[in-house]
């Protein structure tokens, strides 16, 4: 029993240690994002909240929790309160097997990148749930708009991770991780890095592509209906979910905890860091592209997911299994 | 030992009632719902027996995909409201003799088929799936996928296509009078093809968009 009991506090000890940081950082990285955007349109940003309006988000938060939270009385309740807990669930529980370091992870398992795969795709109830039950208008066009583009999108990124699977013959991502200590991924499978980053903004519903609550057609999308700590954790698993995407990208991509050179200055620098450099230097990609683009329509959308990002993808594993078949370079364990 | 049998029953019991309430739920939306929350628990099953690839694939494609796909529909057709009274059902009405014959014959398949892993352990010995521990369940899955059930595989993989081809065929139709944009050439536009200078004749005006 005291056996028992030690595991389950020291488990939660870690759990605890892993989300109080990300629940911090999807914080800051809000303040981030918008300081970003700001700059881009050479405006001022949040600056007024602490020093360099580093404390904005807090200050959100507090608002929202003292808010009132509004349940519209034709929804369907239960799963009404459900939807923003499935979303800031989800994202919150993907990073259990994100590695941060050789032994640094909560739980090292076999099939790593599948698992990943797989929360990032139920990611999609949250928005669906919410939506429908929100027995509303907009919040269900912006529903069922979001349903069709998360789950075509996911097809490409599904092709993707594919193609980094048959350089590497592993499923766990600490092996993803080892296997680019020669070169990064992000090198031979240059093409698919734009895919996957592009696919990552559709997938996070981020602009271009944040049609599920395209404000001047939809009022807020599947969130119209929401206020107050509820609307707060959809915000929340949103910012976590694209952090997510980013520690997804330089994992696969980028060579996760690795150092870009194995030499003397850049060898003192613990590695936890350097995953946070690369989902960093990432996730302002995203703001900035969420500055400067403007965004698609509909049919666009679709026609770039499936005509061109799916066969484009698939000829990719073709090519990439086929060279790595002639040259002989086959991971083969 | 004692935990993992807690875990095994909480899904299981989780599992049963989950499909119990698909049939019973009044709400179609939430017999969906429980679907998935049915597939779900399906595959910590899955995981606890340490088929996690199975367990992760069965996430992946049926509760990512599939069932979305499914709650689409459900959500589109607007039969949420409708109130399902199948105990209540019309005179003459064939759905529960129907219903209980199907349900009879897959009971009966599942029991020739695991009667048979009983009595013929020969037929068990046909997979090669290794027990091994050092090869990984993902691996053990693709040496005999690929190898000796490639045909059966790639049969499968046909059918689907067809299927999916099928679809298409049947809902696909030209629609006439629907102006289209092509994005082809939307995108070859020049500047000077995009601007035109015309003189317009005293109350006739211009006729645009030809």
């Amino acid at each position: 029993m005291l056996e028992y009991l030690n595991f389950l506090f020291s488990e939660t000890y870690k759990i605890l240690f892993l989300l109080i940081p990300i629940l911090v950082s999807v914080a800051m990285i809000v303040w981030l994002d918008r300081r970003v955007w700001a700059f881009v349109q050479k405006r001022r940003g949040p600056n007024v909240v602490g020093p360099f309006g580093l404390l904005q988000s807090l200050a959100d938060a507090l608002k929202y929790i003292f808010k009132e939270i509004i349940i519209p009385a034709s929804s369907n309740k239960t799963i009404f309160i459900l939807a923003p807990i499935v979303t800031m669930t989800l994202a919150l529980v993907a990073w259990a097997v994100i590695p941060f370091g050789k032994n640094i992870v909560l739980s090292d398992i076999n099939v790593g990148i599948l698992y990943l795969f797989a929360i990032s795709s139920l990611g999609v109830y949250g928005i669906i749930m919410g939506g429908w039950a929100s027995n509303s208008k907009y919040p269900f066009l912006g529903s069922i708009r979001s349903a069709a583009q998360m789950v075509s999108y996911e097809v490409s990124i599904g092709v993707i991770i594919i193609n980094v699977l048959l350089c590497v013959g592993s499923l766990n991502l600490n092996d993803i991780v080892l296997a680019q200590q020669k070169i990064w991924f992000i090198v031979p499978l240059f093409p698919m890095f734009i895919i996957f980053f592009i696919s990552a903004l559709a997938e996070t519903n981020r602009p271009p592509f944040d049609l599920p609550e395209a404000e001047a057609e939809l009022v807020a999308g599947y969130q119209t209906e929401y206020s107050g700590m509820m609307y707060a954790m959809f915000w929340l698993g949103e910012y976590a979910n694209i952090l997510l995407m980013c520690a997804m990208g330089s994992i696969l991509f980028l060579g996760g905890w690795l150092s870009p050179i194995e030499a003397y200055p850049f060898n003192l620098i613990p590695s936890p860091l350097w995953l946070i450099f690369k989902i960093l230097f990432l996730f302002l990609l995203f703001s900035l592209v969420k500055a400067i683009v403007p965004r698609y329509r509909y049919d666009q959308l679709m026609r770039l997911g499936w005509k061109i990002f799916l066969p484009l993808s698939l000829a990719w594993v073709v090519l990439t299994s086929s060279y790595l078949f002639y040259f002989d370079l086959l991971p083969v364990n | 030992m004692i935990t993992h049998a807690i875990f095994f029953y909480t899904f299981a019991l989780v599992a049963i009632i989950s499909a119990l309430m698909v049939t019973i739920s009044k709400n179609t939306v939430h017999s969906v719902f429980f679907l998935i929350l049915d597939f779900i628990s399906i595959s910590c099953l899955f995981i606890m027996i340490g088929a996690e690839f199975l367990g992760m694939i069965m996430l992946i494609v049926y509760v990512g995909a599939v069932a979305v796909l499914f709650l689409f529909v459900v959500m589109m057709l607007n039969v949420a409201q409708q109130k399902n009274q199948w105990f209540a059902a019309e005179k003459g009405s064939t759905h529960i003799p129907v219903g209980l014959i199907v349900s009879l014959i897959i009971f009966f398949e599942i029991i020739i088929v695991v009667g048979g892993w009983k009595y013929k352990p020969e037929l068990l010995d046909s997979s090669k799936l290794s027990n091994t521990m050092d090869l990984s369940n993902t691996h053990s899955i693709g040496s005999v996928l690929y190898t000796d059930y490639i045909l059966l595989f790639q049969l499968a993989g046909m059918i689907l296509l067809v299927s999916m081809i099928g679809a298409i065929v049947l809902t696909f139709r030209k629609r006439i009078g629907v102006k289209k944009q092509s994005y082809i050439k939307q995108i070859s536009r020049e500047r000077n093809e995009g601007v035109e200078l015309v003189d317009v004749e005293k109350n006739k005006g211009v006729k645009i968009d030809v």
